[in-house]
């Protein structure tokens, strides 16, 4: 493991890593009978590109979901910010300042992608409702302001030519794009990517990779991300937890995973002989 | 004479028309920009304030009089800023294609020595750092936009509105000195240095000074009577003259205001926002627009299909004569208004070209169905020759004289003669100084008493007195038996099909004449939606049997009416072949401005092109191709090679077995 105290790390390439902003502790869920996770320890810190890997069924997305308070695991604690989680719904979660995405995209089809994005900035919005539709004062103000907050995501996110376009009219890559974009507009302190790069070609994928590497830096934002291509993984990531059948098999820097006899096997396989 | 009655007005610099402008028109828009989706503004006066900040910034850094200082980024004010701000201080702007590759911009760099970069964002800041040791002068680069960059390291790295601040705080410090240097300037001092792409060889930097810029800008504007009201969106690439006299020459002269749109990809929506008066598209951009119109119409219900049909129809037949002022029917002038209230009047609108008053199209010859569909639907679009080295402005074509097939008379103080071997010579106001640490070439392409050699060859029409365009000089050659053989010719000839996106015809020297051809994925991509042809990627589609047989009636109709033409109607295509990629300036297939490198494509493909010669029906090849970030692959295919039906001409009864 890299030299690391409570108060943090430095990368190797200069990026200030900060304390443990959220630790999971000996977490186990399980589903009537099937175990999905077992045991499962690990800290997310504050500011770091944190991935999640495994091979097909290992327990990743429902870590995630753990995470995002879809799940709720039968043992263990999530603490965050140094404060134990009591179970939680998704959106109680989401309030606290933890966005995602989704694997299989969930956007509002019919919708333009500036009102998907716009949805995002859910919680920022406390107008009420009559002053909504009547489109006065405090709703007025809000709106600019969260219409401006969105406008500098689209730029960041280049993609201002499909401002006006329907979702359900995009190619699958900048779909995932919008969905990023959404996450990013509520402002979140922890993003949880669920397979950002599933299914996109290489030049998409290293947009991709791009835009998390900029959304960590230019917002210091924390990420945890799944991500099923290796390669990306490794480039991207500053400490990688890796999961085998629910169990955690690897935890460390790229490098170590990568030498990891466990880790190896789980990927190349070993014989059963 | 006007150019010293300029001089007397002391108008003659970019600098001081600035000057001008910023009391004149002091409150009326100079520049707009797209961001944040809202079309920010920035009077004359506060462009001018910009700018000098921005110069006294320049001066705070150390800039010297008649340094280099190259600007790399897409078209947005701060760049245009930037330009003014280095010639402010006596330095000369060297704008560079944002797109080229590292190892271009190195050569360029070097060549001009330039000290100073002003640069967009992230990836122009890693393409400079990437060559900077091979840069012996560079010395600081301004970046304008900040992302990624934070974490660099800033001992030679600035922001742009860093140094504008700096700029401010130092006024009173540097202000002398920039009101003398500002002083200095006049109709001799270079007002920029571009580089052209060139077909052939290494880019030649060719230096223009104040005179040309400002007399071309004048007197163009002057024949087009331009006014400070129009508007012009400028998303063609810096680094190209064109940009420079429209978006500087003629905006400074004439004081009208540039748009910048929000990026590469909202240009079209940009324009329809923005509905410019006075507009230029190389003639690439009329086809794509073209295309997609009619792509959509095949799409349209049956109602709208047969309306647009129907007025397409009669605005073919009276819409540029109405244009040109001729005599029109009083029924037909009524079909006319109301097509224009249906279908005209909308699409023009959609296109984004509602308000054009002028609009003109150049660097390529434009197919004539173009040109008309343009013209009749009452877009004012004509033609004008020109290149860098003439500031632009050659040949224009005057209101009412408007033809497809010609450039049209020499622009206002340009003279023009033709050579013996058909090679057109021009000299004017706009005729540049020379090429930059260059002597060789200069004296190659202008002589002592100031005629340029274009490198194009054409002739006066007999009647008309327009100029007509062949081919390029060296291109033109002979084919074995001593016939004219003019490639440009039957390749444009073949472009003018929308399926058609590039072609290469060979021939020079040889027997019969042969193609390469590049597919539009755009139309054919269409086209095969609509007929049920499944493919999943470029290089299936460009093999696909159907596309071939498609290409190839396309070929046999280009030979039918090549035919018709006793000058060269031997250039028939005998055999022709589509090929699995696409050119690309990447690869080194084309220049940055898409013209094509014939030498280079024939030696890279010399298999496929010994294949179109020696009989075969298909062909295996490997190409190497350049992906955006400079890293190399390899693609395969193997290629059908098909016969083309020709015309038998004359006594020659040669017929290609099919």
């Amino acid at each position: 493991m890299k030299d690391m105290d409570a108060d943090g790390y430095t990368t190797a390439d200069g990026r200030r890593i900060g304390s443990v902003v959220m630790e999971m502790k000996n977490i186990t869920l399980r589903f009537g009978g099937v175990v999905a996770i077992k045991d499962i320890s690990f800290d997310i810190r504050e500011g770091e590109i944190r991935a999640i890997i495994g091979p097909n069924g290992a327990g990743k997305s429902s870590m995630l979901n753990v995470i995002s308070g879809f799940y709720n695991p039968q043992e263990g604690e999530v603490w965050y910010k140094g404060q134990k989680r009591p179970p939680m719904k998704p959106y109680q979660v989401a309030r606290q300042g933890i966005a995602r995405t989704f694997q299989n995209i969930a956007l509002f089809d019919g919708m333009s992608v500036l009102d998907n994005i716009m949805t995002g900035r859910i919680r920022q919005m406390n107008a009420g409702l009559l002053a909504q539709a009547i489109w006065k004062g405090k709703a007025e103000a809000e709106e600019t302001e969260n219409r401006e907050a969105v406008e500098k995501i689209i730029d960041f996110l280049e993609i201002q030519h499909i401002r006006k376009t329907p979702v359900g009219r995009l190619p699958y890559g900048l779909k995932k794009r919008v969905e990023l974009a959404r996450a990013l507009a509520a402002e979140p302190s922890i993003l949880l990517l669920d397979e950002p790069m599933a299914g996109m070609n290489v030049e998409e994928k290293e947009d991709m990779s791009r835009f998390i590497l900029d959304v960590n830096d230019e917002f210091g934002t924390t990420i945890a991300l799944i991500e099923h291509d290796m390669g990306v993984v490794m480039d991207l990531s500053d400490r990688v937890v890796v999961m085998d059948y629910g169990k955690k098999i690897g935890d460390g820097t790229p490098d170590e995973v990568r030498s990891n006899q466990a880790v190896i096997d789980a990927y190349l396989g070993v014989a059963h002989d | 004479m006007a150019q010293s009655s300029q001089a007397a007005e002391g108008l003659d610099s970019i600098p001081a028309l600035l000057q001008r402008n910023a009391s004149q028109y002091a409150n009326r828009p100079a520049y707009r920009e797209k961001e944040f989706g809202i079309w920010q503004c920035w009077t004359w006066a506060e462009a001018e304030k910009e700018i000098e900040a921005l110069a006294l910034g320049l001066l705070n850094l150390g800039v010297d009089e008649g340094d280099f200082v190259a600007i790399i980024g897409r078209n947005r004010p701060h760049f245009y800023w930037s330009m003014v701000a280095a010639q402010s201080v006596g330095a000369i702007p060297v704008p560079l294609y944002q797109d080229a590759a590292a190892e271009e911009m190195a050569y360029v760099m070097d060549h001009c020595g330039a000290r100073f970069a002003i640069v967009e964002d992230q990836e122009q800041v890693d393409k400079v750092i990437d060559i900077q040791d091979e840069l012996h002068q560079f010395e600081h680069m301004i970046y304008v936009d900040q992302r990624g960059l934070r974490k660099y390291d800033h001992h030679k790295l600035h922001t742009f509105a860093g140094v504008q601040d700096q700029g401010r705080a130092a006024y009173w410090e540097f202000i002398e000195d920039l009101k003398e240097r500002r002083a200095k300037l006049n109709y001799d001092s270079i007002c920029v240095m571009l580089y052209t792409s060139g077909t052939t060889g290494k880019p030649k930097g060719v230096v223009l000074s104040n005179r040309n810029i400002i007399e071309a800008s004048r007197s163009s504007a002057e024949f087009d009577n331009l006014t400070k009201d129009e508007e012009v969106l400028a998303y063609l690439p810096m680094a190209w003259v064109g940009d420079f006299i429209f978006s500087i020459g003629q905006a400074y002269w004439c004081g009208f205001c540039v748009n910048c749109p929000e990026s590469a990809d909202t240009m079209q929506i940009d324009l329809r926002e923005i509905g410019p008066t006075y507009y230029f598209a190389p003639p690439r951009v009329f086809e794509t627009q073209l295309t997609n119109v009619m792509i959509r119409m095949e799409d349209a219900g049956r109602l709208k299909k047969w309306l647009f049909d129907v007025f397409m129809a009669h605005a073919r037949k009276v819409g540029p004569a109405i244009l040109d002022g001729k005599q029109v029917s009083g029924w037909d002038r009524f079909k006319y208004a109301l097509g224009n209230l249906v279908i005209y009047g909308p699409l023009k609108d959609t296109l984004g070209f509602g308000r054009v008053r002028v609009g003109y199209t150049a660097g390529e010859a434009i197919g004539p169905e173009i040109f008309d569909f343009y013209r009749s639907l009452g877009i004012n679009l004509k033609q004008l020759y020109g290149q860098t080295e003439a500031s632009v402005f050659i040949t224009l074509q005057p209101d009412g004289e408007v033809r497809s097939d010609t450039v049209g008379v020499a622009a206002p103080g340009v003279e023009i003669k033709i050579a013996d071997n058909g090679e057109v010579y021009y000299r004017g106001p706009g005729t540049f100084e020379y090429y930059y640490k260059n002597e060789e070439s200069t004296k190659k392409t202008k002589d002592a008493e100031g005629w340029v050699a274009t490198g194009d060859a054409g002739f006066f029409e007999e009647g008309s007195g327009h100029l007509r365009i062949i081919d390029r000089a060296k291109d033109v050659g002979q084919m074995a038996d001593g016939k004219m053989f003019a490639p440009k010719y039957v390749e444009n000839k073949l472009k003018f099909f929308p399926n058609i996106l590039e072609a290469v015809v060979f021939g020079n020297g040889r027997e019969a004449c042969t193609a390469f051809i590049n597919i539009d994925l755009n139309a054919v991509g269409n086209w095969a939606e609509r007929n049920n042809i499944g493919y999943a990627s470029y290089q299936e589609l460009a093999g696909h049997p159907k596309v071939l047989e498609m290409i190839q009636g396309h070929v046999e109709e280009v030979n039918r009416s090549l035919a018709d033409d006793p000058m060269l109607s031997h250039c028939q295509v005998h055999r022709f072949l589509v090929l699995h990629k696409e050119l690309d300036a990447d690869d080194g297939e084309m220049t940055r401005t898409r013209k094509v490198r014939r030498g280079v494509i024939a030696e890279k493909f010399e298999d496929l092109l010994g294949a179109l010669y020696d009989g075969s029906s298909e062909i295996y090849t490997t190409t190497e191709v350049t992906y955006e970030d400079g890293r190399k692959g390899a693609i395969s295919a193997t290629l059908q090679i098909r016969d083309a039906a020709v015309v038998p001409v004359g006594n020659d009864k040669k017929v290609a077995a099919e």
